[in-house]
């Protein structure tokens, strides 16, 4: 199927098909997803070291934490990486209208989990949770609770930056999609934004116990 | 072996194929791109060159009196360390040479991604821009490692280095993949693994490192920038966190960034010398092979840059023996040069010249890393001027070495012209003697005990350190003296054929300076590079 309709695609002059192109392009975007995985990967050492020499403080601290709204998140965050798979799959099948469908409800669950993230955020700020030196919390009774809040912005942060980037990139392959330039010959972007977006789903997956379920 | 067709329609190049300075500027051609690495990097070699002589002219302590203040003298020697690592050493080798030169050895058109190749380079000059801005206000004086607690705390503009630093990364990250992905997906057809030409080899294993290690970089500098601006207490004893961490992030990134450093240049010194001993290269698996083992190591010996960071014996102890083990892949390579070497038939030219210096200069500086990662001469050593002249006989001595050994190697490759021979040798000797004057005595400076990054010292001290203010002197009238007769040769050198040193790998098989597409023809592999016949002792006449 693939191999029928390379001609379709003008791939670029140093490579010898566009299959070539699609898996020297599939590739990098591995390889790109390894480096992200180093780069939250310092992270969680910093985490594992800190709630090594303080675990009653992580306790207590995540306690601070709405479990519901994580949990929230979660679902939310899975749904996405399904319909945004949906879409590829349907890119890949030349249905355009279905692909930009899914792709519109991945935008929208991404908005969703950056609001539920917003009402987190502003919680913590006015019951004065913050990172380090702003912390004003008086109700955590362990010392050193600020520590725990700098992990949790550090690493939600990130990640919502993430989710920021992945939206970005949701909107700018929805609009080559509305304007029909990917098929069943071409659809390299839709696929390696596809991988960006569960590489993003996976670090929450990981986010969500480590700090909400954490005692 | 000679490819006609290039030579037929020679006139049009990479060079002349398009003209003005957006051609350049929005180029994705492969070989502009590297030849713009390589005058920024050159740029900031100055740059970081003239810190370098400042802090040995205030070194001098001409007349007993000082050059400049304490303060001053501190940012001296952060822009230094700073400018040289994250903004030359790094990138010089596999940025700018590694772009020119990677594709066409592989037989292929371009890398794999051109546009995220101009992207990396625009990305490394906005992190440079952001560095040297910080110049221009209130500078950095951490040092290049920026450790905790005073990074955190100084009043300078140490926020905008980092940035600096963090952007720049991103640079090398995506240039290492790019690589990676060109070496899998672009070999021309016939051209396996195990012909693939070991400086390809060289610059995988250094691809690997640096899409593994920066994103490490990455995130303890965001983490330290959000330091200075939310104190998130991270690396901060104050608040409860750990500035060990920060020195345990930051070596784990900068150790096997010494590698990122090294390697590439092992992978100019094993092309160079088979081509100027006219003999297959010795060891080949072995010299590609230990390009991975060293890439391998290097990731697990970080923790010897904390020797009395307050580490546990245990994890000295461990520390110490793996580094020691650093030694073993990288004796395979030398002594499978030397073994390349015996009973060749060998040339001294430019590139060989620097080869040597190479084997020379680098030897020391591996030797001495040796004794550095012995635990109880590293708590006699650790902080001291050995341990700057250990890491510059590796710096400079290996990867500079090999960096100007590759710009002579491939100048006529990518002007078209040559350089001048016996200049070149002149500037060669300046260098090399310059370099030793300068940084031998600080081996005998730094086991008598005397401190780095101080401004002062005992007046016992004053005999040696004027000795090697004078050698960075040498050297630097020998960098210039180099700039100089490369210019010359860029202007108006002899015209350079296809294949003056009589080579063997692609890039030789295309027109100097090749055509756009790097070849006219795809071009077929049929053997190894390294096919010298024992008869075949010959150099072009001109050139012996």
């Amino acid at each position: 199927m693939l191999q029928e309709e390379t001609v379709i695609h003008h791939h670029a002059h140093h490579f010898t098909s566009a299959n070539h192109e699609f898996e020297a392009a599939k590739q990098g975007m591995w390889i790109f997803l390894v480096t992200e995985v180093l780069m939250f990967g310092g992270l969680f050492v910093a985490y594992g070291l800190f709630r090594g020499l303080y675990p009653e403080m992580f306790h207590e601290a995540h306690q601070h934490l709405a479990v519901h709204m994580g949990a929230l998140n979660t679902v939310v965050l899975i749904t996405s990486s399904l319909t945004m798979a949906l879409s590829v799959s349907s890119a890949q099948k030349g249905h355009k209208v279905s692909s930009v469908r899914y792709l519109v409800l991945t935008l929208i669950l991404a908005c969703c989990f950056l609001g539920v993230k917003y009402f987190e955020y502003s919680h913590k700020f006015h019951d004065g949770l913050l990172p380090g030196g702003f912390f004003t919390n008086t109700e955590i009774k362990s010392p050193k609770a600020s520590l725990f809040f700098s992990l949790y912005f550090m690493m939600t942060g990130l990640h919502g930056i993430h989710v920021l980037i992945g939206m970005g990139v949701i909107s700018w392959i929805l609009r080559r999609t509305l304007r029909g330039e990917f098929g069943p010959s071409y659809y390299t972007p839709i696929e390696l934004v596809g991988l960006y977006w569960h590489f993003v789903d996976l670090v929450w997956i990981y986010l969500f116990p480590l700090l909400y379920l954490v005692g | 072996m000679s490819n006609n067709s290039a030579v037929v329609q020679g006139e049009d190049h990479y060079l002349n194929h398009s003209r003005g300075l957006m051609s350049w500027l929005g180029t994705l051609d492969h070989k502009r791109i590297g030849l713009m690495y390589l005058f920024s990097v050159l740029l900031f070699f100055l740059m970081g060159g003239v810190f370098a002589l400042l802090i040995r002219l205030e070194l001098f302590k001409w007349g007993g009196h000082n050059l400049v203040d304490a303060n001053t003298y501190n940012k001296f020697f952060t822009y230094h360390g700073a400018i040289m690592v994250f903004l030359v050493v790094i990138p010089a080798i596999p940025a700018a040479l590694g772009n020119f030169i990677l594709p066409i050895m592989l037989g292929a058109k371009d890398v794999a991604f051109p546009r995220l190749n101009l992207a990396s380079y625009y990305i490394f000059m906005t992190g440079a821009l952001f560095a040297v801005l910080a110049l221009f206000l209130r500078g950095a004086d951490t040092g290049w490692t920026f450790y905790t607690p005073y990074s955190i705390r100084t009043n300078t503009t140490v926020l905008l280095v980092l940035f600096g630093a963090f952007i720049a990364g991103f640079s090398s990250i995506l240039t290492g993949l790019n690589f990676i992905v060109t070496i899998h997906k672009l070999r021309a057809p016939g051209l396996t693994w195990m012909r693939l030409p070991l400086f390809c080899w060289a610059l995988y294993a250094t691809s690997i490192i640096q899409v593994l290690a920066t994103p490490v970089l990455a995130i303890t500098l965001v983490l330290l920038c959000m330091e200075r601006i939310l104190q998130i207490g991270i690396f901060d004893p104050k608040l409860g966190g750990d500035p060990i961490l920060f020195q345990h992030f930051f070596w784990f990134y900068s150790h096997p960034a010494v590698y990122i450093m090294i390697l590439p240049a092992m992978g100019i010194i094993s092309e160079i010398i088979p081509v100027f001993s006219r003999k297959p290269i010795f060891g080949y698996k072995a010299i590609a092979y230990s390009s991975f083992g060293i890439a391998l190591i290097a990731f697990i010996v970080w923790g010897h840059h904390m020797f009395v960071s307050g580490q546990s014996e245990l994890a000295n102890f461990v520390f110490s023996l793996l580094t020691m083990f650093v030694a073993v892949p990288t004796g395979v390579k030398v002594f499978s040069w030397v073994g390349t070497m015996y009973r060749g038939s060998i040339h001294f030219n430019a590139p060989m010249l620097y080869a040597f210096g190479f084997l020379e200069l680098f030897t020391m500086g591996g030797l001495t890393g040796v004794f550095l990662a012995t635990l109880a001469i590293d708590v006699h050593l650790t902080n001291t001027y050995f341990v700057v002249a250990h890491f510059h006989y590796v710096m400079v001595g290996g990867t500079l070495m090999g960096l100007l050994a590759g710009l002579h190697y491939w100048f006529p490759k990518m002007f078209g012209r040559m350089y001048s021979e016996t200049a070149a040798k002149i500037g060669f000797w300046l260098i090399v003697i310059g370099f030793n004057v300068t940084f031998f005595p600080q081996f005998i400076l730094g086991a008598q005990g005397m401190p780095r990054r101080y401004w002062s010292y005992l007046p016992e001290f004053t005999f040696l350190n004027r000795i090697s203010t004078l050698g960075s002197g040498l050297i630097g009238v020998g960098f210039i003296y180099t700039a100089y007769y490369f210019y010359r040769g860029m202007r108006s050198g002899a015209k350079a054929d296809a294949n003056p040193w009589n080579a063997q790998t692609l890039e030789w098989k295309t027109s100097s300076p090749p055509p756009h597409e790097n070849f006219h023809e795809t071009p077929v592999v049929t053997q190894w590079p390294y096919e010298y016949l024992p008869e075949d002792t010959s150099m072009p006449a001109n050139l012996r």
